[in-house]
């Protein structure tokens, strides 16, 4: 029952996460080109208030850059051409999703890196584990002797 | 050689802590401008005091000029005002005002108050030219060098700081060259 109704407060709850920009909705001529403005203003970033980007923000810098973008889809821009004026203007920045060039490059590799790092570490261990456990397996065969005497029981009494 | 492994931990450690440390104070709202090297983008604006006059990107040509936005609606603007006339009557320097999304007869009432230290002040109130500039924040301030060319942007007020360790040594700069 006490679940049922944290449920339904839960769901009470959610029709307030809408994003600022459900406050001026533009129009458009169909749902794809409105989902295609979705897309494109989540992954603009907002210079003023960062870490927001420009759907989410209340900021008077990203209501103009909303309707710069709704404008320029509006002249039949493509995304790049979209993206590419609002980087001209304010920068690498203002892109989640920045291009690979010289100065992200390392930022897009250090997974890879990381991951590359990560296997050469463990290949490491596993193939010196292996080494040691075949040097340990390789007994000379007066050792071999004194293990056979060992597992018989005849060497117990031997050395006490 | 192995024991040298054994204080790689403590090495990535302090690397990582140098990094780290040398972010602190850094403040992340100071973005570098996307135009530094590139021209002003072209642009047709009134003047601030004259709505007849219909001003372009010559009015950078010749000089050196602080470019500095500002709007009657923004408070640190005001609080650069006397650092701007100090620069524009003691130190001779030549500043162009950018009114960014104000309106007319406020902007004048603020001038004819605080005094003047435009040259000529362009009259945007719908923000067309700070947008294509980039703009994200007034109070903010570029140096232009005498071919119309951005080289400078600094975000947030100006004072006799920022002049002395920013501003100064370009518009010298540039002066030279000229």
């Amino acid at each position: 029952m006490a679940r049922w109704f944290a449920m339904c407060l839960l769901l009470a709850m959610l029709p307030q996460t809408v994003s600022a920009d459900e406050a001026n909705v533009q129009g458009f001529d169909n749902l794809a080109e409105e989902q295609r403005y979705r897309e494109l203003i989540s992954e603009l970033r907002c210079p003023k208030c960062q870490n927001q980007n420009i759907a989410d923000s209340n900021a008077p810098i990203s209501k103009d850059m909303r309707d710069a973008v709704y404008l320029m889809m509006q002249d039949g821009a493509s995304d790049d051409a979209i993206v590419g004026a609002l980087v001209d203007r304010f920068g690498e920045f203002v892109r989640y999703n920045p291009e690979v060039d010289r100065r992200t490059f390392l930022l897009w590799a250090t997974p890879a890196i990381t991951v590359g790092i990560g296997l050469l570490v463990v290949g490491g261990i596993v193939i010196r584990s292996r080494r040691r456990g075949e040097q340990g397996a390789s007994l000379t065969s007066e050792e071999q002797a004194r293990v056979s005497r060992l597992l018989a029981g005849e060497d117990r009494n031997s050395h006490s | 050689m192995k024991r040298l492994f054994l204080f790689l931990p403590v090495i990535l450690v302090i690397v990582l802590g140098v990094v780290l440390f040398a972010g602190i104070g850094k403040d992340p709202n100071r973005l570098e401008s996307a135009l530094i090297g590139k021209p002003v983008p072209a642009f047709n604006l009134s003047d601030l005091a004259d709505a007849e006059r219909q001003l372009d990107g010559e009015v950078f040509r010749g000089e050196v000029s602080l470019l500095n936005v500002w709007g009657t609606w923004c408070p640190a603007c005001r609080d650069e005002h006397d650092d701007l006339l100090w620069l524009a009557e003691d130190k001779g320097v030549r500043i162009i005002g950018l009114n960014y999304k104000d309106n007319r007869e406020d902007a004048l009432v603020w001038l004819e108050r605080l005094g003047d230290p435009y040259a000529v002040t362009l009259y945007d109130p719908r923000g067309t030219l700070g947008f294509d500039l980039g703009v994200y924040g007034a109070p903010e301030t570029y140096v232009i060098d005498p071919e119309g060319i951005v080289r400078h942007r600094h975000v947030g007020v100006v004072n006799e700081k920022v002049w002395k360790e920013d501003l100064e040594p370009l518009v010298t700069r540039y002066r030279e060259g000229a």
